[in-house]
């Protein structure tokens, strides 16, 4: 990795002189029992090298069989991205020696990708659509795993040798490839993290992977280039390899963008090459200049025949395709009477599913919008964690907001519960009883404490039995602090005019 | 039809990682246009209705179901490795790519 510094040109002057236009390459892991070509079971985090056959090995004379599930979930990618089925494709073999690919070549398609010609409908965090045209997406295999030894940090440069695992070897991946995406100017970024995000949720939808992100079941890879104008031909591009979460997508595509306007500002050309991505620095580096297409010598794939889904079949998987986010969002905030801003909050806050369950464990939607939005996102802000990973479920919020609903405790020993929920005391039933919460609403001891009060200010009470009932609320917020918060202050109102009046 | 260049099979070659010498280049580069010409006299024959063919057999949608087999024990995946090293394939310095 080179240390020397680079000039980059502040964003918005960039973006103001230039004309940016992405590309983006999302390779998403299928989550089938088995690999692509053979048998052996899809495993995470298992031993290297176990979860391998001859065919993930390339042994000579292994042969691979198309896993029929996989072919389906490539077709249900297909469709939800508004693409064509391809009426008949092929694999191909492309060639290049990495260790990392035992066979030496990779099983892709070339000119036959099983879909094509798609497009989706992204929706940024303003509210803002923007249309993504897909290009197409074909089915391939994943390649092993190296680990460098020796040298500095892992990294290859300097290693002394490589070991491979090749568990990853051959699961099925849909790769997925944009047209050049124009038209976004100073939002390109955001659009390019937007349309991997809402890829995401679509793979999750469609239950064809867990898309986890952080486990590389996702990844894209981003091509940026700049123009002088809109009306200009397609500057030269660079493509920033694996860049494996959406804040990373949304912060390489600026970086390229900065950096780009320098070199041409310098008068130089952009080098068409592959980087690489930093999530430490935030910058990418200069990879290898990249091969012409030709040079993978593409060829048919001579040990599998084509696959030539009918028309049945395709129209079978689209009519059980499951509701999509978009689709979805759009029938919840009906369902639960949010405004455009309010919904949006929610999606952008990742709470669509918490409220959801929330609401299913009998909260109303505006409760649970309140706590969700409310108490939990500022608890989730602090902590610096995203709000379903606070030690809550919507089930306790639900259950939290039927004892609101019930009168046995109020909003403010509510966010009591919610304390002890979240410090593990156990579920806001047991906190309420474990911590002594519920509202009194036995009159005897309001009683005691409004007579403490009243005797403890003399001169407010003699102003009350006088008519003046503005100081009220001092003697009810005495109550309140002698209970510790657990009377109903409308109660404790009633019986201190009862008291005065006697 | 315009022969194979020495350069095309060269350069092919090198993509290939097959070290060629001079002398195997210039043959092969006659050999290899024999056998492009003859393949190329396929397509004289060929008319507009004979659709592109990968495969001799005329099947589509051999499909595998997705049920898991016995893999390899680790043992036997590296029995045929040089080297290796935490249960991992050994391989020598990478060069050039990452």
């Amino acid at each position: 990795m080179s240390t020397q510094t680079v000039d980059l040109v502040d964003y918005d002057d960039a973006v103001a002189r230039f004309d940016p236009v992405i590309g983006i390459e999302v390779h998403v892991e299928l989550g089938t029992a088995t690999k692509m070509f053979d048998g052996a079971p899809q495993t995470f985090g298992a031993e290297p090298n176990t979860a391998v056959t001859p065919v993930s090995l390339g042994l000579p004379g292994a042969l691979p069989a198309v896993n029929g599930t996989a072919v389906e979930y490539a077709i249900r990618i297909g469709l939800a991205l508004n693409c064509q089925i391809a009426e008949s494709c092929r694999f191909a073999r492309k060639n290049y020696f990495y260790p990392d690919v035992p066979k030496n070549f990779q099983t892709s398609q070339y000119d036959e990708p099983i879909a094509y010609e798609g497009h989706l409908d992204v929706e940024l965090e303003d509210g803002t659509v923007f249309r993504v045209e897909i290009e197409r997406a074909h089915m391939e295999e994943d390649a092993g795993k190296n680990t460098h030894v020796g040298g500095a940090a892992g990294r290859i440069q300097g290693a002394e040798y490589s070991l491979v695992d090749y568990n990853r070897a051959g699961i099925p991946l849909v790769e997925i490839v944009t047209k050049p995406i124009t038209g976004a100017g100073e939002r390109a970024p955001e659009v390019a993290r937007a349309y991997v995000q809402t890829l995401r949720d679509i793979f999750r939808a469609l239950g064809v992977s867990e898309a986890r992100m952080e486990r590389g079941n996702v990844r894209a890879d981003v091509n940026v280039s700049l123009r002088p104008t809109p009306q200009s031909p397609l500057g030269t591009r660079t493509e920033t390899k694996n860049v494996n979460s959406f804040r990373s997508v949304e912060r390489s595509v600026r970086y390229e963008i900065s950096r780009q306007a320098a070199v041409l500002d310098a008068a130089g050309t952009v080098t068409q090459e592959t980087r690489h991505w930093h999530e430490d620095t935030g910058v990418t580096t200069s990879g290898r200049v990249k091969s012409d297409a030709e040079d993978y010598r593409y060829f048919p794939e001579p040990d599998l025949v084509p696959v030539a889904p009918s028309r049945e079949w395709v129209e079978e998987i689209r009519a059980a395709l499951p509701e999509l986010p978009a689709a979805r969002r759009r029938r919840l905030q009906g369902e639960w009477g949010y405004a455009d801003a309010e919904m949006r909050d929610v999606v952008n806050a990742g709470a669509i599913e918490l409220i959801e369950a929330t609401v299913a464990a009998g909260a109303s939607p505006a409760a649970a919008r309140k706590w969700w939005m409310g108490e939990l996102a500022r608890t989730a802000k602090s902590q610096e964690v995203e709000l379903g990973e606070l030690p809550i479920t919507p089930g306790q919020i639900g259950q939290l907001q039927q004892l609101v609903d019930s009168g046995r405790i109020n909003d403010k020993l509510a966010r009591q519960v919610l304390e002890g929920v979240l410090a593990g005391e156990g579920d806001p039933e047991a906190v309420v009883v474990a911590r002594g919460l519920e509202v009194v609403s036995d009159d005897g001891p309001l009683l005691e404490a409004i007579d403490a009060a009243l005797a403890a200010q003399p001169d407010i009470a003699d102003k009350i039995r006088s008519g003046n009932l503005g100081p009220v609320g001092a003697i009810i917020g005495s109550v309140m602090k002698a209970t510790r918060g657990q009377a109903d202050a409308g109660r404790v109102r009633e019986l201190v005019l009862e008291r005065v009046q006697a | 039809m315009s022969s194979l260049s020495r350069d095309e099979v060269a350069r092919v070659a090198g993509l290939a990682r097959i070290d060629l010498t001079p002398e195997e280049i210039d043959r092969l580069a006659g050999e290899l246009d024999v056998i492009v010409e003859s393949v190329a006299r396929v397509s004289e024959v060929a008319t507009p209705d004979v659709p592109a063919t990968s495969h001799p057999l005329p099947m589509t949608n051999v499909f595998r179901p997705d049920v898991p087999e016995q893999p390899l024990s680790q043992a036997a995946a590296l029995s045929g490795a040089p080297a290796s090293e935490d249960g991992k394939f050994l391989v020598p310095q990478i060069l050039g790519e990452e």
